[in-house]
């Protein structure tokens, strides 16, 4: 099965067909998509932000992730399940934009890296790990999340 | 009204941004992208002030160390947005969805000065209260719902489903 085919098949799906053929349904996911994108940005802007010596710097940062641990999961988890319902929607023009393909690749290594050495460095104890490492997570944490929004928003151009 | 929106929509300025391939798409994705900085540190404090997440963090920190980042995203989000208004100034104010968020962007601003200048003004009595009392809980509920309601609108004024005369 060629890759169009397959995006054929998804855009077919029942949970596709109905958000297609609905007026209000991709409209509304949107919306749920972009509370659950402010929300992501807000927590991890707020852990990055203690990372790199701003914002609530007198926290401790492994408190102030753990804290908002579930809030961000939970985000993520929303956004993550509106973008399928709106994905099965426009499988097919999904599969010629090039932006798709890039916010794709880059959910994916800012997901791995929010859960393995973003957790791992926001999670140690003070001193730890050397403060160019936390620094450097930040950054590319932020960048990494900033690239799938940015991405995101221009597949409705490209 | 119309008459001036009508010249708005014509000066070069408008149609430079409505008709240009790359500018317009910049513009949009910032107002888009600044929600995380402006909608998501505010509702940072808004969480705790509801008493939902946070809640170890005193409030008046959370809300003098997140707010000026908060404020740089306003900043962007509302040049960005006049700037989207701008290139298309009557077909936006035509549009319902764009008035109902006028109207609720200005709710969200007299909830932020009422509780500033109300309640806040004695933060010191609850600032390590996990849950802060009713009227701050009050208004940390009503700036979530009321800026949910402003990203709704936001979105929805893209399908002009019941605009007024003519796109």
């Amino acid at each position: 099965m060629d890759g169009l085919a397959l995006f054929q098949w998804f855009e077919a799906t029942t949970l596709g067909t109905v958000v297609r053929q609905s007026i209000w349904m991709f409209p509304v996911i949107e919306c749920i998509h972009l509370l659950a994108l402010s929300l992501l940005g807000g927590t991890v802007l707020t852990v990055d932000m203690r990372l790199l010596g701003f914002g609530l710097r007198s926290q401790p940062s492994a408190e102030l992730a753990r804290k908002l641990q579930p809030w961000m999961v939970g985000a993520l988890a929303t956004s993550i399940s509106t973008g399928i319902l709106l994905f099965l929607s426009e499988a097919v023009k999904c599969y010629y934009s090039p932006p798709f393909f890039y916010k794709m690749g880059l959910l994916v290594l800012a997901t791995l890296f929010t859960f393995t050495v973003r957790r791992r460095v926001a999670g140690s104890a003070p001193g730890k790990v050397p403060l160019v490492l936390v620094r450097l997570t930040a950054v590319a944490s932020l960048a990494l999340w900033f690239g799938v929004g940015f991405s995101g928003r221009w597949i409705a151009f490209y | 009204m119309v008459p001036f929106l009508q010249w708005l929509e014509n000066t070069d300025g408008s149609v430079f941004i409505r008709e240009s391939l790359l500018f317009y798409p910049f513009v949009e994705t910032t107002h888009v992208l600044t929600l995380c900085l402006f909608l998501g540190l505010i509702a940072m404090l808004d969480l705790r002030l509801a008493g939902l997440a946070l809640r170890g963090i005193p409030v008046s920190e959370v809300a003098g160390k997140l707010l000026p980042w908060a404020f740089i995203g306003f900043a962007l989000m509302a040049t960005s947005g006049l700037l989207l208004f701008y290139s298309s100034p009557v077909k936006a104010a035509a549009n319902i969805f764009f008035r109902i968020k006028v109207v609720m962007i200005a709710l969200a601003g007299i909830n932020a000065l009422l509780f500033h200048f109300t309640i806040y003004r004695r933060v010191a009595a609850w600032d390590n209260d996990p849950a802060p009392p009713a009227r701050a809980r009050l208004a940390g509920y009503a700036s979530l719902l009321l800026w949910s309601g402003v990203v709704i609108c936001g979105r929805m004024q893209a399908y002009n489903w019941f605009d007024k005369g003519k796109g």
